[in-house]
C-alpha cells in the first residue's frame, strides 16, 4: 500500500518527541516499561489521527497526554478485573496532575529527560547495558538495530535490555527535583554515557554500519541536552569534541578497514561543516570561562582540525592543552597522548622519557606499546621497537588494529633491509 | 524590491536527518535556486540553535541559546565576519548601546553564498 506523503514527516516528529515524551511518562508512572508502552500506544494513535486531523502544534505534549490517558484507562480496566484500587496504582497522581498541565506549557522537561538518561546510566549497570538501554529507551532504536550495532544476536540484546530494566526497577530512582549539586553530578554521568555511545560507533570502519551510526545518535543526544541545558560549557565541549572526531570519519580508514593515522589522512575528506560548527561551539563555551575536560579535549582536536597540513599543526598549543588536561583530570592515558606533542616539539628521546613511568599502569594498553614502539624505532633501537610492536599486536582490540601495527612493522623491517644492504 | 525568505522548521526533525537525507533536501533546493539564479542574493544556512547566544539588550546580559520570546518581532539582521564569538558579542553590545530595547540573537553561519548564483562553489566560513 502506498504510504501517505506525511508518513515520513510524522515518523520524524515521533522520533524527535520521543525522549521528552518517554521522560515525562516515566515521571508519571515511575516505571520504564509502563512509560514505554504508553508512548507506543500514543504513537499508534498519532499515526491514525495526525493524517486526518493534522499534526498538533506541540507533538511531545500531545503524545504525553494521549499516552498517559491510554495507560490510565488500561490500568483502570485491569484494576477493575483484579479489584485493585486505582490510587495504589499511581500513588502520586493527585500531586502530579496539576503540575503536569503547567509543565506542558512551560516546556520545562529538562529534569525529566535528565532523569531518564540518568536512570539509563545507573551505576549498578555495566557500561554496555547502560548504552544499550539508553539507545532503546531514549533514542527508541529497535532491538535488532542495537544488536547489529553491538555485533551480538537479537535475543542476546533483548535479554541484556530486559536484565538492565529489571535491575533498574529494583534500584531506587530518585524522582524529586534534583538540587544543583545533584543535577551537576547527573549531568557529568550522562555526558560520559553519551561519549560512550559515540566511542562505540567511532571504532567502526564502515560509516554505513549500524555501529557507526551510533556516532550520529550520540551527537543528537548531546544536542538534545544542550537545548535543555543551554548554559553548560562542558556539554558544548562534548558536542564540539564529537563533531571534530566525527568530521574525520571518511578519512580515518583505508578501503581494507585499517585505521589511517592523523598525519596520513587526506584532509580534504574531513567534513568542514562539522569542523566549523565545532569551532563555533568551543568559542561559545569559552565565553563561560569554566574549562572542563571535554572543552579541553575539543580544543586539542580543534588545533588538529585547524591545520591544513600536518606540518602546520600547533604542537606547542596542543602540549599546553594536554598540560591543562593533566591538571584537570590526571591520567596515564592523557600523559601518553601528550607525549606525541612532546615528541614533535622536543624529539623522541624526551617523549620516551616522559612515557617511561607509564609502563606499569598502561602495560595492558594497545596504544602505549604502539607509541613506545614508534619512539624506539625513531631512536634506532630496533630490537626494543620490535618487541613493543609485538606486544601491541597481542593487545590489539580489532584485527584492523593488529594489521595496522603489523604493516608498520613490515615497513620498518623493509626499510632496515634496504638500508643495511 | 528585495525580500527575505526566512526558514522555519522543527530542529528536532532536521537534526535527525542523515547526511544523505540532508544532501537530498539541499539538492532539491538548489534546483529552485538555479532556476531563479538571477534573483537570489545571499543564501545563508545557520548553524543549529545550540550554537546560538542571545544578548538581552535592556539587561545587557548574554545567555546561551536562541531568542525564544514571542512578544517581540524579527525586524532585521546583520551578517558580520569576525575572528571569534567574543568579537561578535562585542559588536552586538555596541549596537545595543546605540539602539537599546529588545534583543540580538547571535548565530554562527554554517554555509554562506554571498551571491546565490555561485551556489556550486561551497565556501564554508
Amino acid at each position: 500500500m502506498p504510504q501517505p506523503p506525511e508518513a515520513d514527516w510524522i515518523e520524524a516528529r515521533l522520533v524527535g518527541a520521543r525522549p521528552q515524551a518517554v521522560a515525562a511518562l516515566l515521571r508519571y508512572f515511575r516505571d520504564l516499561d509502563l512509560a514505554e508502552e504508553a508512548f507506543q500506544e500514543a504513537c499508534l494513535r498519532a499515526l491514525r489521527s495526525w493524517p486526518k486531523n493534522g499534526p498538533p502544534r506541540d507533538a511531545a505534549s500531545w503524545l504525553i497526554m494521549v499516552g498517559r490517558n491510554a495507560a490510565i484507562d488500561h490500568k483502570r480496566k485491569q484494576a477493575r478485573l483484579t479489584a485493585l484500587p486505582d490510587e495504589e496504582v499511581f500513588s502520586d497522581r493527585e500531586d502530579t496532575e496539576p503540575d503536569m498541565a503547567e509543565r506542558l506549557d512551560t516546556a520545562d522537561y529538562r529534569d525529566d529527560i535528565l532523569r531518564l538518561l540518568f536512570v539509563c546510566c545507573h551505576p549498578d549497570l555495566p557500561a554496555t547495558q547502560q548504552i544499550a538501554l539508553a539507545l532503546r529507551v531514549v533514542s527508541g532504536l529497535s532491538v535488532p538495530r542495537i544488536a547489529a550495532a553491538f555485533l551480538v544476536g537479537e535475543r542476546a540484546m533483548e535479554q541484556r535490555i530486559t536484565r538492565a530494566k529489571a535491575r533498574i526497577a529494583k534500584a531506587d530512582i530518585p524522582f524529586e527535583t534534583p538540587g544543583p549539586v545533584e543535577r551537576a553530578d547527573r549531568f557529568a554521568v550522562v555526558a560520559a554515557m553519551i561519549y560512550l555511545v559515540f566511542n562505540e560507533g567511532y571504532t567502526d570502519a564502515n560509516p554505513k554500519s549500524e555501529r557507526a551510526k551510533l556516532c550520529d545518535e550520540a551527537i543528537r543526544l548531546s544536542r538534545l541536552m544542550l537545548r535543555l541545558f543551554p548554559a553548560e560549557p562542558d556539554m558544548m565541549g562534548l558536542l564540539a569534541l564529537m563533531l571534530l572526531q566525527h568530521s574525520r570519519q571518511k578519512a580515518r580508514f583505508d578501503e581494507t578497514g585499517a585505521p589511517i593515522l592523523l598525519d596520513d589522512q587526506d584532509r580534504r575528506l574531513w567534513n568542514h561543516g562539522q569542523i566549523a560548527e565545532a569551532l563555533a561551539m568551543i568559542d561559545k563555551a569559552m565565553l563561560h570561562r569554566r574549562p572542563g575536560p571535554y572543552q579541553i579535549q575539543a580544543a586539542i582536536a580543534a588545533l588538529h582540525a585547524r591545520a591544513e597540513r600536518p606540518q602546520d599543526t600547533d604542537w606547542a598549543g596542543i602540549d599546553a592543552l594536554y598540560g591543562a588536561l593533566e591538571r584537570h583530570t590526571p591520567s596515564p592515558v592523557v600523559t601518553l597522548n601528550r607525549s606525541v606533542a612532546v615528541w614533535k616539539l622536543h624529539g623522541a628521546e624526551a617523549a620516551l622519557a616522559m612515557i617511561a613511568p607509564l609502563s606499569e599502569p598502561l602495560d595492558g594498553y594497545f596504544y602505549f606499546h604502539g607509541v613506545r614502539g614508534n619512539l624506539l624505532e625513531r631512536l634506532g633501537r630496533h630490537d626494543e621497537a620490535r618487541a613493543a610492536f609485538g606486544r601491541a599486536i597481542a593487545l590489539a582490540n580489532t584485527p584492523a588494529e593488529a594489521a595496522h601495527i603489523r604493516q608498520h612493522l613490515d615497513r620498518f623491517e623493509g626499510e632496515r633491509d634496504t638500508g643495511g644492504s | 524590491m528585495r525580500y527575505t525568505i526566512l526558514c522555519y522548521h522543527s530542529e528536532e526533525v532536521t537534526s535527525s536527518w542523515t547526511e544523505e537525507e540532508d544532501a537530498e533536501v539541499i539538492e532539491n533546493l538548489k534546483a529552485v535556486n538555479r532556476k531563479w539564479a538571477k534573483s537570489f542574493e545571499p543564501i545563508v544556512r545557520l548553524m543549529p540553535t545550540t550554537a546560538a547566544t542571545t544578548l538581552r539588550k535592556s539587561e545587557n546580559i548574554v545567555t546561551d541559546g536562541p531568542f525564544a520570546e514571542t512578544k517581540e518581532q524579527l525586524l532585521g539582521f546583520y551578517v558580520v565576519n569576525v575572528e571569534s564569538y567574543e568579537l561578535a558579542v562585542q559588536i552586538a553590545r555596541e549596537m545595543a548601546e546605540a539602539n537599546p530595547g529588545g534583543a540580538y540573537e547571535l548565530r554562527p553561519i554554517a554555509l554562506y553564498y554571498p551571491n546565490g548564483e555561485a551556489i556550486e562553489d561551497a565556501p564554508t566560513p
